[in-house]
């Protein structure tokens, strides 16, 4: 026993110091790109911590999210960044990227040092016991619809979080969309590598999706997880080179779009009108609502993940009539 | 001291050279990678301070609000991607304006 907590300690220990030194390492070195690979290296070590934490829920979030979605947008901004620097024949900017941190800035350091500390000081002086609410949960988990405690609080105690939530990725896409259409990329084809891949791996992906919205019910998974591999499996596809048909990004892209957030709003008025709180499910009924808004809620994350990637309006988009 | 404070501590110091990052580099991209460490880095701090008493189930309410806190950050992330790439083709520099040097 004592052997293996000494084991566990170490690897705490050495998990956190490499995750202080690859964010470090994230923010301070010379070339972007090399900063973007170690931060998609940050975020699987941080799904790691999670893991530790005993927050596998996050951990799936963290990996598919954190690391895999947010390093194919910075990825793909960088790329972006780059051809419209060439394009203008402005070499001598490309120097601007690197490490820019003058060196006789004292102030900053203090700052840090300061912030550090005084957080620091304020964390090792809290109560050796957490005041949660795990309990609470527990007593009413067996009225809630699910039997992952997360998911619970996600789509039945706290539903509100979720639709908000749903609501703040919907007006992002459209803050994109309201900056212009879509960035042209250049006549690259993709390699027979990632074609053959992208074409293997997309319905893989859908399959883990469906899985993970199912499995959410009891275990870790649930509709974020499922929603960010459907993301990741549009994303495949868009950087392979394949493009939504003109006559599927007007009316069913946008509907794909909503179905997440509307049926949220339509469940929250329905069970305001029948005399229950807002989002109050009958215990009843509350596990098919739940698979019913987090079937709609993978659907939206997935389509608007995908649609944030473009950088803007669908190129081929007809203006609604 | 139990290992749920040393991953908080862990996320104070993210927290704390993402905050120095996105002071001392000009360039938005990095920026962007700043926030982002910083959230990470409060997110930590939320989960690992629930996780205190190791006895009792861990607490699902900061584990929702962090999974929800992560799809948001993806959100701004891309939000702001896209209002870097517009103002770099607008002024051809991925950079704010420096008020000393106008």
């Amino acid at each position: 026993m004592e052997a293996v907590n000494l084991m566990l300690w170490t690897f705490d220990t050495l998990l956190g110091l490499g995750l202080l030194w690859v964010a470090w390492r994230t923010l301070a070195c010379a070339d972007l790109f090399k900063g973007i690979v170690l931060f998609v290296a940050f975020g699987l070590l941080m799904a790691l911590a999670w893991v530790r934490l005993d927050a596998p829920d996050i951990a799936l979030a963290e990996a598919a999210i954190g690391a895999g979605v947010t390093g194919a947008l910075l990825m793909a901004a960088l790329a972006r960044l780059r051809a419209s620097e060439t394009d203008e024949g402005s070499a001598g900017q490309l120097g601007s990227e690197g490490s820019d941190a003058e060196p006789s800035q004292w102030l900053p350091v203090v700052i840090l040092l300061v912030v550090a500390a005084g957080l620091g000081h304020a964390l090792l002086s809290l109560p050796p016991e957490a005041v949660g609410l795990g309990a609470e949960i527990a007593a009413h988990l067996d009225i809630s619809g699910v039997s992952n405690p997360v998911t619970a609080v996600l789509l039945n105690f706290r539903g509100y979080d979720t639709l908000l939530e749903m609501v703040v990725l919907f007006v992002a896409l459209l803050g994109v969309w309201s900056l212009g259409r879509e960035i042209e990329q250049g006549a690259s084809a993709p390699g027979p590598v990632l074609d053959t891949l992208a074409r293997i791996l997309a319905p893989v992906l859908i399959l883990v999706a469906a899985y993970l919205l199912w499995v959410g019910a009891h275990a870790p998974g649930g509709a974020f997880q499922a929603g960010s591999v459907l993301g990741a499996a549009g994303l495949l596809l868009l950087l392979a080179g394949w493009r939504p048909r003109a006559d599927l990004t007007a009316r069913p892209l946008r509907l794909a779009l909503v179905a997440g957030p509307g049926t949220f709003v339509a469940v929250a008025v329905v069970t305001l009108l029948t005399g229950a709180w807002l989002l109050e499910f009958p215990p009843k009924h509350a596990g098919t609502l739940i698979l019913i808004l987090e079937a709609t809620a993978t659907l939206s994350i997935g389509v608007t993940l995908a649609a944030l990637f473009l950088g803007g309006r669908p190129r081929h988009d007809q203006e609604l009539r | 001291m139990n290992t749920a404070f040393l991953y908080a501590l862990v996320g104070v110091g993210l927290f704390s050279l993402g905050l120095y990052a996105l002071i001392v580099h000009a360039h938005l991209l990095r920026k962007i990678l700043a926030i982002n460490v910083m959230g990470s880095g409060v997110f930590l701090v939320l989960v690992a301070l629930a996780r205190r008493s190791r006895d009792a189930p861990p607490d699902a309410v900061p584990q929702a609000m962090v999974i929800t806190g992560i799809v948001v950050a993806v959100s701004a992330t891309a939000l702001a991607l896209t209002l870097m790439l517009k103002l770099s083709g607008e002024t051809g520099r991925a950079e704010l304006p420096d008020d000393r040097r106008n």
